[in-house]
Order: C-alpha cells, then sequence, then structure tokens
C-alpha cells in the first residue's frame, strides 16, 4: 500500500486552544469573505479534548474577540473566581496566608474562570466543525514533509497497524502526506515536531534557554459542605522547599463539587533523587490542602509538562511554510500562569496574517515575518514584555527575594532591566551522591495513593503490538551513565512509571520502558540529563482520554 | 443481498468507570463515547461481505440523540453505504431497541442483519434474539465464523465447551463474537467521504412504533474497595488467620 497525500490551504497539527482557535479564526474571515478555505486538523488524542490537561484558571480575553456570543453558546467557563487565595507552606503543618496587598498582580483572578481546558477545547472543535474545518482526531502528525527547497510543505500521518518491530500486521494502514501551503504546529508543550523545526531552522538562536515545569493534577469529588464554587488557593514553598526545589500548587473549586488539585514542579532542580508525583502526593496531607479532600474521592488523573520560559525564552515563530504556536512556542504567561488565552491569541494572529496573506494571492511557503509585526504588536506580546522577569527572579533568588522582586515589579515600578537564566533545566542535575535523599512516605490510599492506581485514572491506552514511542538515542545510557552517576531519575520524575529498572533471572539489571502507561506529558524528553529519551507518536489514538481535565 | 448492521454508542472501552455520586447512573458527562466493539466487528463483517461482492449495499442503524450520528459516520467511515438514525432521548432497553429495528428491517428488507453480541455498557445481550424472535427469523448468537452462500448462511458459534455449525435459512440475524474479525482502521480519505455519505433520521413515530420500557434502571453501585492486604510474621499466624478470621480452613 503506498501512501496518499492530500492538498489543504492550512493544516494545523494538534487540536489545542492555539490549534482550534487559528483554524475557527481562518473559517471566519473565509466564511465572512464567501471564501473557499480547506482548513483540516490532526489530533493524536482518540477525541478533542481527550490529552488536554491543565488547571485551569482561564482568562477569557482571547475567547471574548474570537466568540464574542461564548456565553450563549454555552461554552463551558461557568464558575467565575469568587475569591483568590495565596499561600507560603512553611512546612508540613503550617502555611501562611499572603496579604492579598503583597500579592504580585498578576496572581489576581478577579474576572476570570475556573474550568476545565479540556472541556473547553471540545467546544472549541464543535465550534470549528460548524465553521467547516475538517477536524482528525486519532491521527498524529508524526513526521514533517520538507519541499525540496527546505521549506516546510506538510506533515505526514503515522502508519497504523505496525507490530513492535515495525512490521506490518494484518492491520496495516498507511498514514498520509497532508500538504499545505501553510503548516501551524501547535502540539503543547515540547512538541516533538516542534522540536525539529526549533532546531532546523534555528529558531531560538537569540532566545535563552527554554524552561519548563511538570504539573500533576488530579480532580475530585468532595463533600458539598466544603465546596465553595469560585474560591482559588496558589502556593509554594513546602513541600518542593525540603530539596531546595521550586514550583507551586493550585486546589481549585469548580462546579459539582469538584475540586482540581496540583502542583507544578519546575524542572530545573538539582536533586535526582526528587520524585515530582510523590512531592504533589505528601502536599495533599497538608492541613491546608486535605481540609478540602478528606471525605472526598479522587476520579480523575493526569500530568503534562509545562513551557514556562516566557518573553526570553521565546523562539521566532515564523519560518518558511509554518508557525509555531502557543505552548509549543512557549507563550505561556509564568506569572498569571495561564497559557491559554496567550495560546489562543497567537492562533487567531496567525490566521489572520495567513488568510491575508492568501487573498493577496500568496501561493504559500513563504517565511510570513508578517506574524512577528502583528504579534509584537499585540496584547501577548506586551503582557509577556511586562512578566519577562518573574521566572528569572525566581530561579535566581529563590522564591523568598525572587517573590519579594516580583511584587515590586509588577506592583510598584516596572523594572528597567531584563533578569536572564540560560541554564538548560537538564543540565541542573546533580549527581546522586552528592544529594540528600528524600524518603517519601508511604501513600494512605486515601488522600495520597501509588502511581499504579494514577495511572489508572489517567484511562491511558496504547495497542499493545507496536513499536515503542519512547526512544532511547543510546539504549547503554540509562544502565551505563545515568544508573551509577543520577540513579536513573526517569525511574521519579515520570509520573505514570514508565520507567523502570529491574532485574532480569540472571540477575543483570535491565532498563524497562512501559510505554502503554505513557500519558504524553514529554517530562523524560526534557529532563533526562543525558537528553537521550525521545518522544514520538505513537499509533493514532493512543495515550490518555482525560474527561474534564 | 442488503445488509443491515445496528450499532450502539457506549462509553469507550478504555475509560475507567466512574459512578455518579447520587449512584443514578454511571457518569458520562464529557466522558469518550465510541461504537460498541462487538458493534464494530459486525460492521467489519458486513463490509467484507460487500468487498467479496456478496452483499450489494451496508445500511447501519442507530438509536439515541443526534451524538449517536458520531457512531454511524464512523460505520460509514468503515465502509457501510448509509446510515439511519432513529432520533429519540429515551434510554431504549432490549425490548424497545428490539422493536425499533424490527421496524427498520420491515422497511429496508435486508437478507441479513448483523450485530454485536451484546454492548459492553449494560451487557444484557437480548437486542439480538429479541429481534429474531419479534421477525419469526433464525438467529446465530456468538457467531466466530461465518460464510453466505445463496440463500443461506453457515455460521460458527462459541458454545460451552466448543465450537457449533448451524446452516440458516435467510432472512436471518446474526449476533457476532470478539474473534471473528480484526476491524480495520478507517482512512482519513474515508472519513471525509463519510461526511457526506447519506444520513436519514426518524423517530418512533414515523416507524410506528411506542417506546414502553419495560426495564427501568434503579441503581448503579461500584463494588466495593478492596481492602489493603497485610503481612504476617510466620506460617503459625497464617494458618490461625486463615482458620479464624477468614474461615476457609
Amino acid at each position: 500500500m503506498q501512501r496518499e497525500s492530500m492538498e489543504f490551504d492550512v493544516v494545523i497539527v494538534g487540536a489545542g486552544p492555539a490549534g482550534l482557535s487559528t483554524a475557527c479564526r481562518l473559517m471566519q474571515q473565509a466564511n465572512e469573505a464567501g471564501q473557499e478555505l480547506m482548513v483540516c486538523v490532526v489530533e493524536k488524542g482518540a477525541e478533542v479534548g481527550g490529552h488536554i490537561l491543565s488547571g485551569a484558571v482561564i482568562e477569557s480575553r482571547a475567547l471574548d474577540e474570537l466568540f464574542p456570543d461564548w456565553k450563549e453558546q454555552d461554552a463551558p467557563l461557568k464558575t467565575a473566581v469568587t475569591e483568590d487565595q495565596v499561600y507560603l507552606l512553611r512546612n508540613a503543618e503550617k502555611a501562611t496566608k499572603l496579604p492579598n496587598a503583597f500579592v504580585p498582580k498578576t496572581m489576581h483572578n478577579h474576572g476570570n474562570y475556573i474550568a476545565s481546558v479540556g472541556n473547553l477545547t471540545r467546544w472549541l472543535g464543535e465550534q470549528a466543525e460548524q465553521l467547516g474545518v475538517e477536524i482528525f482526531p486519532g491521527f498524529p502528525a508524526s513526521h514533517i514533509i520538507y519541499g525540496d527547497d527546505g521549506r516546510v510543505a506538510g506533515i505526514g500521518t503515522g502508519d497504523m497497524g505496525l507490530d513492535e518491530h515495525g512490521e506490518q500486521k494484518d492491520t496495516y494502514m498507511p498514514g498520509m502526506d497532508l500538504l499545505a501551503k501553510y503548516t501551524i504546529f501547535s502540539e503543547g508543550c515540547r512538541g516533538h515536531l516542534g522540536k525539529e523545526l526549533i532546531a532546523k531552522f534555528d529558531l531560538d538562536k537569540d532566545a535563552d534557554a527554554q524552561h519548563y515545569g511538570i504539573g500533576i493534577k488530579e480532580l475530585w469529588d468532595i463533600p458539598a459542605d466544603k465546596h465553595q464554587p469560585g474560591l482559588v488557593l496558589h502556593g509554594a514553598g513546602w513541600p518542593l522547599s525540603e530539596a531546595n526545589a521550586s514550583g507551586g500548587f493550585f486546589l481549585y473549586h469548580g462546579d459539582d463539587s469538584q475540586v482540581m488539585v496540583g502542583l507544578i514542579t519546575d524542572l530545573n532542580y538539582d536533586n535526582p533523587h526528587l520524585s515530582p508525583f510523590d512531592e504533589f502526593q505528601r502536599m495533599k496531607h497538608h492541613p491546608l490542602i486535605s481540609q478540602y479532600l478528606e471525605g472526598g474521592k479522587r476520579i480523575s488523573y493526569g500530568a503534562r509538562a509545562i513551557t514556562k520560559g516566557g518573553f526570553n525564552a521565546l523562539p521566532k515563530m515564523t519560518m518558511p511554510g509554518a508557525l509555531l504556536l502557543g505552548c509549543d512556542a512557549g507563550t505561556l504567561n509564568f506569572a498569571k500562569i495561564k497559557g491559554v488565552h496567550t495560546a489562543m491569541k497567537t492562533g487567531m494572529i496567525a490566521a489572520e496574517t495567513i488568510f491575508a496573506a492568501l487573498t493577496n494571492g500568496d501561493e504559500g511557503g513563504k517565511d510570513l515575518t508578517a506574524y512577528s509585526d502583528n504579534f509584537n504588536s499585540s496584547w501577548v506580546y506586551d503582557e509577556l514584555y511586562r512578566t519577562r522577569n518573574f521566572g528569572p527572579a525566581l530561579h535566581k533568588y529563590g522564591t523568598f527575594i525572587g517573590g519579594a522582586v516580583n511584587f515590586i515589579d509588577q506592583n510598584i515600578v516596572s523594572l528597567p532591566f531584563t533578569l536572564r537564566d540560560n541554564h538548560e533545566d537538564y543540565a541542573q542535575m546533580k549527581p546522586a551522591s552528592e544529594c540528600t535523599k528524600i524518603s517519601y512516605p508511604k501513600p494512605d490510599g486515601v488522600l495520597s495513593f501509588d502511581k499504579n492506581s494514577s495511572v489508572f485514572l489517567s484511562n491511558a491506552n496504547h495497542e499493545e503490538n507496536q513499536p515503542c514511542h519512547l526512544q532511547l538515542k543510546d539504549s547503554s545510557i540509562p544502565l551505563m551513565q545515568n544508573l551509577p552517576k543520577f540513579d536513573e531519575p526517569a525511574q521519579r520524575y515520570c509520573p505514570v512509571g514508565v520507567y523502570e529498572i529491574l532485574q532480569d533471572a540472571a540477575g543483570e539489571k535491565v532498563f524497562q520502558i512501559n510505554s502503554q502507561n505513557c500519558v504524553h506529558c514529554k517530562t523524560c524528553d526534557i529532563k533526562d540529563p543525558a537528553q537521550n529519551i525521545t518522544w514520538v507518536t505513537p499509533e493514532g489514538g493512543g495515550g490518555p482520554n482525560y474527561p474534564n481535565m | 443481498m442488503k445488509i443491515l448492521v445496528p450499532v450502539k454508542r457506549v462509553i469507550d472501552y478504555n475509560v475507567k468507570v466512574h459512578v455518579k455520586s447520587d449512584n443514578s447512573d454511571v457518569d458520562l458527562a464529557n466522558v469518550k463515547m465510541a461504537m460498541n466493539p462487538f458493534c464494530e466487528i459486525a460492521v467489519e463483517q458486513a463490509v467484507r461481505l460487500k468487498e467479496a461482492g456478496i452483499a450489494s449495499e451496508v445500511i447501519v442503524v442507530s438509536i439515541g440523540d443526534k451524538s449517536c450520528q458520531e457512531q454511524i459516520r464512523t460505520a460509514l467511515a468503515l465502509g457501510a453505504d448509509r446510515g439511519i438514525q432513529i432520533d429519540t432521548d429515551t434510554v431504549t432497553d432490549s425490548l424497545s431497541a428490539a422493536k425499533l429495528l424490527k421496524a427498520v428491517v420491515q422497511e429496508e428488507q435486508p437478507q441479513l442483519v448483523i450485530m454485536g453480541k451484546q454492548s459492553i455498557d449494560t451487557d444484557n445481550n437480548q437486542a439480538g434474539q429479541m429481534l429474531a424472535a419479534l421477525l419469526d427469523y433464525p438467529q446465530g448468537t456468538f457467531v466466530s465464523d461465518m460464510s453466505v452462500e445463496s440463500d443461506k448462511v453457515q455460521i460458527v458459534r462459541e458454545v460451552d465447551g466448543g465450537l457449533q455449525t448451524l446452516e440458516l435459512d435467510l432472512p436471518a440475524i446474526v449476533t457476532v463474537d470478539l474473534r471473528l474479525n480484526d476491524p480495520r482502521y478507517a482512512s482519513l480519505p474515508n472519513i471525509m467521504k463519510a461526511k457526506r455519505k447519506p444520513l436519514a433520521v426518524k423517530t418512533p413515530a414515523e416507524l410506528g412504533v411506542e417506546l414502553n420500557n419495560k426495564v427501568t434502571l434503579v441503581a448503579v453501585n461500584p463494588p466495593a474497595d478492596r481492602q489493603a492486604g497485610i503481612k504476617v510474621a510466620s506460617v503459625d499466624e497464617l494458618v490461625e488467620k486463615l482458620k479464624n478470621e477468614v474461615k476457609v480452613l
């Protein structure tokens, strides 16, 4: 069977907020102008929204612009934020509430909504289909197709029905080449094609090192008498502070007696014994958190890396024939811990730039530098520029002094200089022998859980007999290099237990990859100290199936 | 020869089922839904019979609100020719479903109805048998192999402890089991083409059926949580516990 190809005006990789906003805005303009436009979105998840995981408190600014009537159209932004509380967790028992006057302005959430970004994405998908967009869930873009002149000409979807050795099974179906005048890459944080584009076109040559965090989230049904719809809690400090690591927790009271609770661990931590999963599990025992969760039931679990380098780390977003948008580029506003509104806006700007070009007879394949001008004069640029010091200040000076610098920068006077943080996250790891071992408490099965019961709730599944989608550049590194030096940290940074060091029958150590557990968070691709793990797309439809995340 | 394939929209088999807090039902809000896996096998079999030149047309039918059109489109992308949605907000019991399907059979006059042996949500295993009884057609259930020749269909049934081969006169009802085939993947161009294939919407009233469920869902309870295990210090303690606590010795 030969690969077939199809041509579109615009092909979009990833049905998330950025990709779907691009699709919707393109078709809105085309329909208004009575012009035909072929727009297609490919999505690796089995359904739109099934791979999306976010906090989330959402600022509706971009949505207001894209669909001014979103309230009438029943968009799933129902719970307005009623109260913001920011805490510093001092230890396992104590927390100090920051007086409102000392909270950086960016952390004020009045006017924002607590919502599931998965459900917002499902809603955006419906709007896009109604506008005439072709959406193909279950079809991952596995590789980029380049033209003879080096421009991006489209993407290829992955083959289906290959066995673990890459041989064709009875159900084999070749992937398709989807060619486009312009291809949009909106895969979310650390997209595997975005990563290739950044390297190939040297998009980050003027940018600082990118920074990441891993967010682990759970959804809980809690007793109605403890539920306060609209209450937002944020905080930092314990337990990560014990290992000298940084990050922050969130706890949002959404609708239907549900709370979303999670911990973001900055991936620049240096102690290889640290386990973001276990940090999160023990954090839930803090009285500030457990007061809400006790008597409740955990109903969903998931994890996803976030791109948080902000303005200083932002790569060039255009290249011949393609644009890199949203978290795939890194437009999250870390000072607000929000990336949905900025991602959506980058999509809308891209759609307007592309539509203008195509109407002027552009045949595609150009480096749409007009996008950069439009981006630079938008509110996203302004927002990201003003908060450029937020992350670097925390990395440089720590949670306390960095926090104070941020308070001054955001609330009192905009600091006239730029702080930089050019150390790659993966290069921060210190040898295991130089670091304190962390002994994590055993999960109690009530508030805290083990990885197995957690991955179960992510509904993760991959067709069993297929090529492993977590590839090692050098298969000897885990045992020969990472194990002796770092006690193979993959065993701990992976939030679903994909990586294990086991002993075979002969007593030899083996590095096992349980790829069927993978929830596509991309942490291994980011944090492996040897940069030896490459995440590629598995067979379409594989991965988590998150409801309401 | 026309083949009719009824398909059902159910919770995706990958999703871990979560019961609503009031125990009224399984929570389906924003949960991934899919075609019942046995129905998918039925669609695949019908499409293979069409590709083999035995069937001339494959019609899929589903009962439910507008959302079940998604599963009809999936079947069309797999190779079925047209779809019928029986539009109702009522969750039908097996007998109501069989009555609706009977009306469709009488209208369409297929020679063969191929359907899943049961749906993975309610696990009733009734609709196919009831449909055969209402139509007074021969039925072959739990089918793991089948072949059609002129006006007969030969089927292999999976029965306790072995296989049973039967020959049925057409028209007939066949309900399929897991081992009959491995359903194909829908290709991207076929998904696009499926959007343009005909899909008719009919109401139960148009089919002359009054929905009158005899079975009502009263409550759903999840299984009790498994107790954590314990470690015993000695064989004696183990024997003591088995004898006096668990009382199995």
